[in-house]
């Protein structure tokens, strides 16, 4: 599956400019297994990025890399259980080291949050969407994350409320913003739809 | 720009030469806190004119009762410096700025790095009285050529933290063992002579480090240099300036108004547009990109002078 490509919006809404080699720097690598493919052409491109990097994968195992080798790939099955794996690396992490995120909106949010919170500038994080265009979505009343989100608007699962999905995007949670569709006029809501990329 | 008449209140010889000064508000009223790096400007009047310097603030920042700056006497300076130095006593009055900042630390940051040569010590005294305050992990590095040099060392708290170089002595700063291994988030702040700051702008780039982790302040007065003319657009006045007086300066004293705040090319609220130039802008300022200074459509008149037949600014 190719790059996502996403359309034009709101500056808040992440873009994912897509993998380039940084080098044989120590390197932190996180995907799924769509972003799994995104590691192996970034390998092919250029194969010593691999020489210093750690690569954790969510919700796939070794064999979604192909034949591509690390220094060590440590698998997890979803997001949680991925939390300390990744969270160790990033306090253990030096400074000059690289950070590669290959995947769904949901994972390469809730990663670069994590990294964000570690003192890696965002901006400085590669990031290359592939695969599910679900979002990670914070609900802006009672603070609640519903993942795996993929339609507008969505029922919020910790408050119920019903949401109406934005592109507004925060950095230091990792989520698009939710906000009650039908405040004003309780129980008028505008037709589901699909989430578009 | 807000100003206060302050008293001197102390005035002590750090080193040969390198002197600190205490302002305090006459009345004893507090003055305004400020933040680590913040500098202010002194007013330094002299026959028919004004000097003004900034200087880094090097007291507790969360201290209102006084404000402290420390001053190297520059011999080949324009005369800020000496006059700071030979004019002003205990007791005098003295007219400085409000606080304000151009190097602050990032708060966001893990880790603070702090990288001083000579004077640039300065504006670390009041971040790591803020640092420390705050509680936040850091390391000063302070390279001086030899102790009698390194005025800092005296008001710097031993510490495991505090290291200081002196070259004279054999322990140069090695910047390559500061900088790698440095843990994830942190960020290094530099303030010396030009030489300094690319270095470790250099050194954090080979290491792959973030720009956006890397800060520096260069601690500049304005240069002397060649007398020269320049033409102001919407008068048609022509403004004198002497050797040992900026652009800046010839401006203020000819009363031509123009904005201005930290008087050391880093703030930019003096840039200043130019409406003719035959001949050539010698750039000393750190806020025009090279580009810029090639068009020479643009000059910050706080640092930087003309050679040349005629120079018009847009003012």
């Amino acid at each position: 599956m190719p790059k996502t490509e996403f359309s034009p919006s709101i500056d808040s809404r992440p873009t994912y400019a897509g993998l380039v080699s940084q080098g044989a720097a120590p390197t932190i690598m996180v995907a799924d297994e769509a972003g799994a493919q995104a590691l192996s052409d970034l390998a092919a491109s250029d194969a010593s990025v691999m020489d210093h990097a750690h690569v954790v994968l969510v919700g796939c195992g070794a064999a979604a890399l192909g034949d591509v080798k690390p220094v060590a790939i440590h698998d997890a099955p979803d997001f949680d259980a991925a939390t300390p794996l990744v969270t160790q690396l990033l306090n253990t992490a030096r400074m000059g080291t690289q950070i590669y995120l290959a995947g769904s909106e949901g994972l390469i949010g809730h990663v670069s949050a994590l990294a964000f919170a570690a003192g890696m500038p965002v901006d400085e994080i590669q990031m290359e969407h592939r695969g599910s265009i679900a979002r990670r979505m914070q609900c802006v009343h009672c603070k609640g994350i519903t993942e795996e989100v993929t339609t507008d608007p969505f029922t919020c699962a910790h408050c119920g409320l019903t949401l109406f999905v934005r592109d507004h995007f925060s950095r230091r949670l990792g989520v698009f913003q939710g906000v009650c569709v039908d405040a004003e006029t309780p129980g008028v809501v505008p037709e589901t739809v699909e989430i578009q990329a | 720009m807000k100003k206060l008449c302050l008293k001197v209140a102390e005035v002590e010889q750090l080193s040969p030469l390198v002197k600190r000064f205490r302002f305090e508000e006459p009345t004893g009223a507090a003055l305004p806190v400020f933040s680590g790096g913040a500098h202010l400007t002194v007013e330094m009047p002299e026959g028919d004119m004004i000097r003004r310097n900034s200087y880094s603030l090097i007291s507790d920042p969360y201290d209102g009762s006084g404000y402290e700056i420390a001053v190297r006497r520059e011999d080949k300076g324009r005369g800020g410096s000496l006059y700071m130095h030979t004019k002003v006593a205990e007791g005098d009055e003295i007219t400085v700025s409000v606080p304000s900042n151009l190097f602050q630390l990032d708060l966001r940051a893990k880790k603070h790095v702090l990288i001083a040569g000579g004077i640039g010590i300065t504006p670390f005294l009041s971040q790591l009285r803020q640092l420390d305050m705050e509680q936040k992990p850091y390391e000063l590095h302070y390279a001086a050529r030899s102790r009698e040099e390194a005025a800092g060392i005296k008001l710097l708290p031993q510490a495991a933290h505090v290291h200081v170089h002196i070259s004279e002595e054999g322990s140069r700063m090695d910047l390559g063992s500061i900088l790698d291994g440095q843990p994830l988030g942190t960020h290094v702040y530099t303030c010396g002579p030009d030489g300094l700051i690319t270095a470790v702008a250099d050194q954090t780039a080979r290491l792959g480090w973030p720009k956006t982790s890397v800060h520096s302040e260069a601690f500049t007065a304005p240069p002397p240099g060649e007398p020269f003319d320049v033409v102001v657009k919407s008068s048609g006045k022509t403004v004198h300036v002497k050797a040992d007086q900026s652009l800046l300066e010839a401006l203020e004293a000819a009363k031509v108004e123009i904005d201005y705040s930290c008087r050391g090319g880093a703030c930019g609220r003096c840039h200043t547009k130019v409406t003719a130039c035959d001949g050539r802008i010698l750039h000393n300022d750190h806020w025009l990109s090279d580009d810029e200074r090639a068009a020479q459509q643009d000059i910050m008149p706080c640092m930087s002078r003309f050679k040349g037949t005629r120079l018009e600014l847009d003012l």
